[in-house]
């Protein structure tokens, strides 16, 4: 793998669920493992402490009897016996003093001050003539005549054991992890790889090109059950889109061929009148009339292809300050004649992945309607900001602006206020500003500019892919 | 001027026929995509108008086949496909306009005499002028019999287009399209209030008029 490849995917790669899963999976191996370890070795430890102290109680007793029986001479007697002829024990008696009377130990351990009770001492012994320190478990009693008998077992090996236990465990836990963390790595890698290719995918669709599917491999596995599913699907949504689109046309070209008929008929009998004619007035009228009915039929079918995103062919990155610079300069000497101040509030350059034509059309309704409806000497401002969810890009205006209870009214198509029954106007201008909002995912707003209305367009912050598994 | 228009709508190809006709043009019909093709291939025309939906072959195909075959003349597309994005699958395919259905008849007439004035191109003019008014492309200054006019940059092009095509009609549409490259009808006259500021500009104070209203259709720049 080449140098890139690997900055690429480290960083993805801690982000993706199968990395997460694996890294919880591990941990919680990790934990159960060290409990089911330790638990062992805890469970060995003490039955051989019980072992021991089964063996040492034994010995106490066999000679505390002794004691009973032959006194303090047949005791050392057998003590020593004991001790001298290969057994494993350690022995110490002492008289009250502590002083040591016999013997395999050299003196009286002082870890060992109760009696009645197991406790683990270090002790010094020679061993190929060295003295050595060595680790002992035992229990001491005291005899009539205040002698103090201790006998113990050394248990030196199980001490080293236990420091073997605590000293490899964190390795062997940490290599664990380690393995773990590799191991989750190429697994999600290789999910990482699949799933790159849907997003991949998604990401062309997204922009604009249907015809993408997800790619399938030989492996026949839950990843191409998906891929296999989501290409379905994208093929329906095709079909749908296309069907939208066939409808579409079919009902503008049916419409359409006999209005051009009509308005042909107007014209040409227009001509044909004389030029003072009493009736060109009235056919003037009816044309105006077609070309309003011809008006709202484009503004519906425009927002019926905006609405089903079959309108969203020439997406590309616009620079919006552009285009409110553009729409407002178009509408800026028709401000003036209203006396209404058109103002471009400064703005960095933003751009966002869209339509030009459409976006500045949804402007250009907005400020239109803002001219419309602001009375003389009022203020329009048009501002265009960042926001932390994308880009907002306003039409205020100094007009009447709309009743809170209406706003969500005038959205729907046709709907006109009583107040603005008589101005011209097809009464869809504002539908098809949020049918274009709706097909840059973005939302229309209105609010109050206090006084009068704020047209607001949020658009989302330009989509970015995750960079990985190039 | 040999205008061909292939329509497959008997009763529309017959208006703009005889339309076309009355305007001084000689016009030839075809009414599919086969016989305009082989129409447009075998005879010289100034100007073809096509509708985009035809039967046998679509409007696109004929002209992506003139192309092929490289004949260059000027094609209008007349479409009732819904608009957003057919105007650029059309000017793709190798049309030169595009107008939807219903069209205003002025509008046609004025798109395809501008069409027919871009097949002649004259020398690269770096000014051009109408009577006593000039317009220095490359300054870009205006100047009315000698008196500097002070144009915005918008006033500029806007002006620019009317004198490339002084003598012509251009439509509210056709200067949208042009100057401010927008395909939609603004619904408020925008252009009406652009031109009379110009027109305040360069007529106000002479005595002839050069920028003149054309009524129903649009403007017209000349000197009388």
């Amino acid at each position: 793998m080449r140098g890139s490849d690997l900055r690429h995917w480290v960083p993805g790669i801690f982000h993706t669920q199968a990395f997460r899963i694996v890294l919880v999976y591990v941990f919680v191996f990790a934990v159960s493992a060290t409990a089911l370890v330790g638990f062992t070795y805890w469970y060995t430890e003490r039955s051989l402490d019980a072992q021991t102290d089964q063996i040492v109680d034994a010995e106490l007793s066999e000679l505390s009897d002794r004691y009973l029986r032959l006194g303090l001479l047949g005791l050392i007697d057998e003590v020593d016996n004991r001790w001298m002829h290969g057994g494993t024990s350690l022995y110490i008696l002492a008289d009250a003093s502590g002083q040591r009377i016999t013997g395999n130990l050299l003196q009286w351990p002082s870890g060992v001050q109760r009696t009645g009770d197991f406790a683990e001492f270090d002790y010094q012994r020679t061993v190929q003539g060295n003295l050595v320190t060595r680790r002992a478990r035992g229990e001491a009693v005291v005899l009539a005549g205040s002698f103090r008998l201790l006998v113990a077992r050394d248990v030196y090996e199980r001490h080293l054991t236990r420091r073997l236990f605590t000293t490899t465990l964190p390795w062997s836990v940490g290599l664990m992890l380690l393995f773990g963390l590799v191991g989750g790595a190429l697994m999600s890698r290789n999910v990482l790889r699949r799933l790159d290719s849907i997003n991949r995918t998604s990401a062309e669709i997204v922009a604009g090109d249907f015809s993408r599917r997800v790619p399938l491999t030989d492996a026949h596995d839950e990843f191409d059950a998906l891929a296999e599913n989501l290409n379905r699907m994208l093929d329906r949504i095709e079909r749908l889109m296309k069907g939208m689109r066939e409808v579409v046309d079919s009902v503008a070209h049916d419409l359409r061929t006999p209005l051009n008929r009509l308005r042909n008929r107007l014209e040409e009998t227009q001509r044909k009148l004389e030029a003072d004619s009493p009736f060109q007035e009235e056919i003037d009228a009816a044309i105006a009339e077609t070309d309003r009915l011809i008006g709202t039929f484009n503004a519906l079918l425009l927002i019926a292809e905006a609405d089903s995103g079959a309108a969203r062919g020439a997406m590309t990155a616009i620079d919006l300050r552009a285009v409110v610079a553009d729409v407002a300069e178009l509408y800026a000497p028709l401000a003036e004649e209203k006396n209404v101040a058109l103002e471009v509030l400064p703005a960095g350059a933003l751009s966002v992945e869209g339509n030009r034509s459409l976006i500045s059309q949804a402007l250009a309704n907005l400020i239109d309607n803002a001219i419309k409806y602001t009375p003389d000497g009022g203020r329009i401002a048009v501002s265009l900001g960042e926001t932390p969810s994308g880009i907002d890009l306003a039409v205020a205006d100094t007009g009447p602006g709309i009743p809170a209870s209406e706003r969500a009214r005038v959205l729907e198509r046709f709907v006109r206020l009583e107040s603005s029954r008589n101005s011209p106007g097809t009464g869809l201008g504002l539908s098809l500003v949020a049918a274009v909002a709706k097909l840059h995912g973005a939302q229309l707003t209105l609010g109050d500019a206090e006084p009068g209305l704020k047209a607001t367009l949020s658009f989302p912050r330009a989509r970015k892919s995750r960079e990985i598994g190039e | 001027m040999r205008i061909l228009v292939v329509e497959d709508d008997l009763e529309a190809q017959r208006y703009l026929v005889n339309g076309l006709k009355e305007a001084g043009h000689v016009v030839d019909d075809a009414a599919d995509g086969d016989t305009g093709l082989t129409l447009a291939l075998s005879r010289p025309y100034d100007v073809a108008i096509i509708d985009r939906m035809l039967p046998r072959m679509d409007g696109l195909n004929v002209v992506a086949e003139m192309r092929e075959h490289g004949n260059t003349m000027p094609v209008l597309f007349l479409s009732a496909l819904s608009e957003v994005d057919d105007r650029v699958k059309g000017l793709k395919a190798g049309g030169d306009d595009y107008l939807t259905k219903p069209y205003a008849f002025v509008e046609l007439l004025a798109r395809i005499d501008a069409l027919m004035r871009r097949r002649s191109p004259s020398s690269v003019k770096t000014k051009l002028s109408v009577g006593d008014l000039e317009l220095d492309l490359l300054t870009r200054t205006a100047t009315r019999a000698g008196r500097a006019i002070d144009l915005q940059p918008r006033e500029f092009r806007l002006l620019e287009y009317l004198m490339r095509h002084a003598g012509q009609v251009v439509t509210r549409t056709m200067l949208l399209e042009s100057v401010w490259e927008y395909h939609f009808d603004p619904q408020t006259n925008v252009i009406d209030v652009h031109v009379s500021r110009l027109r305040a500009k360069i007529d106000k104070g002479f005595e002839a008029p050069l920028l003149h209203t054309i009524r129903g259709a649009g403007y017209m720049i000349r000197a009388r």
